[in-house]
C-alpha cells in the first residue's frame, strides 16, 4: 500500500493534491457562510446560526458530503507529506548559502504553514466537532449548557473568555491566508491551467480569496472580543 | 579589486567534500567568472596545490556546462545569465564569494564543482526524440506550422539542459527542464503524434532518477539562463492528464 502510493506518478500526486485543496477551498466559504451569523449580521443571527448548526449536522447528505470532506483533509495531508519528504530527499546535501532565488510571496514555507494549520485543526476539532460526537463533555467552556445546539454559545464563550484562543484563533486564519493565496494559483497551474489571458485573474482571484478567509473567519472573536 | 573566495572541494564522488578559502588579488572588474576561476586556477597551479575543477566550454552562454551555484543563485545573481557570462563587475571590492556545485540527489558531484547530469539525458533518451524514417527531405510546406506555436516551440527548445532549474528549486524538482522537451515537441505535428506516450515515459524517468516535485514557486523561472516560462510546466501537465484519462484501456 504504502510502496504503491509512493510510486504513483509526481504528477498524479500533485492533481491528487490540487484536487483536494480546491474542495477544501470550497468548504472554507460555506463554513465562512455559516460562522458569520454567529455576529449581528441579521436581527435573527442566533437563531439562524443555530439552525444552519442543526442541518449542518443532522441532515442525511451533509452527513455523507462529511465524509468526503473528511476524505479530502486526508487524502491533501497525505499526499502533501508524501511530496515533501520526497522533495526533501531529491535536494540531497544542502547548499552552505540558503537559495535567494525570487520566487512568489512566502510560497517556500507552504508545507510549515499547511503543519500550522492541522495544529490549529486539531485544537478546533477538540473544541467544536468532539462535543458534537460527544467525545469530549462541555468542561472545555467550564459553564453548564444543553448538550445540543449550542456551538453558538461556545463560541461566544470562547472568543469572549479565552483571550488566548481568540489570538490563536486569529493567527491561525492569517497564517491559512498566506497558505491560500500560494494554494489557490498553484491548485490552477498544477492543474495545467495556466492562460495568458486568465492566469493574472486567478492570481488576482487567489489573493483576494486568501484576504477574504482570513479576514472573514478573524472578525468573529475579533467582534467578541470588543463587544463581548 | 580583491576577492575572497570559499569553494566546495571534493576529491571524488565517495570523498567527504569541504569548503576552502582562497583569496585572489588584483581581480579585473571585466573578467568573467571563469576567467577569474582560471586566474585562481593558475595561482594554484604555481603553488602545487590542485586546481578547482569546474565545467565550461563554450564560454558564450549556450552550451550549457557552466554550472556554479554562486552566493545562493544559480549562474550568480544576474538575470538571464549563465555562469560564463558573469562578470566580476557584478561583486564588490573586498567581498566573499561562495561556489558550490548544483545540489541534487540525480546530480552527484564528480569533483568539486563538477557534477554529474547525465541523468538529464537519461530522461531525453525516454522519450526526448521523434521517430522518423531516414530518407529525402520532404517538401518544406506539406506540414503546416502555426507561427505561433513555431515560436513558443522555439522558445522551449532554447533550454540549454544546465540544470539551473533543479539546483535553484527547493525541490530539486527538474519539471521546467522536463516540461521545455516536452513542449518542444508537442507544439509541432510532428511531435504530437509520440506526445502521449512521450510525456508519461519523460515524466516516469524524472521520478525514477529521484528529482522532486513542483511546489509552483517559480524559482526555476527566476534563474533560468534562457527565461524557459513555466507555463511549459502546466502544458506537461495538461499533457500528462490527456494521456492518462484520455489513453484506451490497455490488454
Amino acid at each position: 500500500m504504502i510502496n504503491s502510493t509512493l510510486s504513483i506518478p509526481s504528477i498524479t500526486k500533485k492533481i491528487i493534491l490540487a484536487v483536494a485543496g480546491l474542495f477544501l477551498i470550497c468548504f472554507l466559504l460555506v463554513h465562512l457562510g455559516i460562522n458569520l451569523f454567529l455576529l449581528p449580521i441579521h436581527k435573527d443571527h442566533e437563531e439562524i446560526f443555530t439552525e444552519a448548526a442543526h442541518f449542518m449536522g443532522t441532515n442525511l447528505f451533509i452527513k455523507a458530503f462529511e465524509i468526503v470532506l473528511f476524505a479530502a483533509f486526508i487524502v491533501h495531508i497525505i499526499f502533501a507529506i508524501i511530496l515533501q519528504l520526497q522533495n526533501w530527499k531529491a535536494r540531497g546535501h544542502a547548499y552552505k548559502v540558503f537559495t535567494k532565488s525570487k520566487t512568489s510571496f512566502l510560497s517556500k514555507y507552504i508545507i510549515y504553514s499547511g503543519l500550522l494549520i492541522f495544529l490549529f485543526l486539531l485544537l478546533h476539532f477538540y473544541q467544536f466537532y468532539f462535543i458534537k460526537l460527544g467525545w469530549v463533555s462541555y468542561p472545555v467552556t467550564k459553564i453548564p449548557l444543553p448538550q445540543d445546539e449550542h456551538f453558538y454559545s461556545i463560541a461566544k464563550y470562547l472568543f469572549t473568555n479565552d483571550f488566548i484562543y481568540s489570538i490563536l484563533y486569529i493567527v491561525a486564519f492569517i497564517i491559512l491566508g498566506i497558505h491560500l493565496n500560494h494554494a489557490f494559483q498553484s491548485a490552477f497551474q498544477t492543474l495545467g491551467l495556466n492562460h495568458s489571458k486568465y492566469t493574472p485573474f486567478i492570481k488576482a482571484l487567489g489573493t483576494v480569496y486568501a484576504f477574504f478567509i482570513a479576514i472573514g473567519y478573524s472578525i468573529i472573536p475579533i467582534y467578541f472580543m470588543i463587544f463581548g | 579589486m580583491n576577492i575572497k573566495l570559499k569553494i566546495w572541494r571534493q576529491e571524488n564522488p565517495k570523498a567527504k567534500g569541504k569548503f576552502m578559502d582562497y583569496s585572489l588579488e588584483d581581480v579585473s572588474p571585466e573578467m568573467s567568472f571563469l576567467e577569474m576561476l582560471d586566474a585562481l586556477n593558475t595561482k594554484l597551479i604555481i603553488n602545487g596545490d590542485n586546481p578547482v575543477a569546474y565545467e565550461h566550454d563554450c564560454r558564450e552562454g549556450i552550451c550549457g556546462c557552466c554550472s556554479l551555484y554562486i552566493n545562493g543563485h544559480p549562474h550568480g545573481k544576474g538575470e538571464r545569465t549563465t555562469t560564463c557570462e558573469l562578470h566580476m563587475r557584478s561583486f564588490t571590492d573586498g567581498e566573499t564569494i561562495v561556489v558550490e556545485p548544483w545540489r541534487a540527489k540525480a546530480f552527484p558531484v564528480i569533483k568539486d564543482l563538477i557534477v554529474d547530469r547525465n541523468a538529464f539525458d537519461k530522461i531525453m533518451a525516454a522519450g526526448g526524440f521523434i521517430s522518423v524514417n531516414t530518407g529525402s527531405a520532404q517538401d518544406s510546406n506539406a506540414i503546416l506550422v502555426n507561427k505561433e506555436h513555431a515560436d513558443e516551440a522555439f522558445d522551449s527548445a532554447s533550454c540549454i539542459g544546465c540544470g539551473a532549474c533543479v539546483a535553484a528549486c527547493k525541490n530539486a524538482s527538474a519539471m521546467l527542464f522536463v516540461s521545455a522537451k516536452i513542449s518542444q515537441f508537442a507544439l509541432l505535428e510532428q511531435g504530437k503524434i509520440e506526445g502521449m506516450q512521450r510525456v508519461q515515459k519523460m515524466v516516469s524517468k524524472m521520478d525514477e532518477l529521484g528529482f522532486g516535485n513542483c511546489t509552483n514557486t517559480y524559482a526555476c523561472e527566476a534563474e533560468c539562463p534562457k527565461g524557459i516560462k513555466v507555463t511549459n510546466i502546466a502544458r506537461m501537465n495538461r499533457q500528462f492528464i490527456a494521456a492518462k484519462v484520455g489513453s484506451q484501456k490497455q490488454d
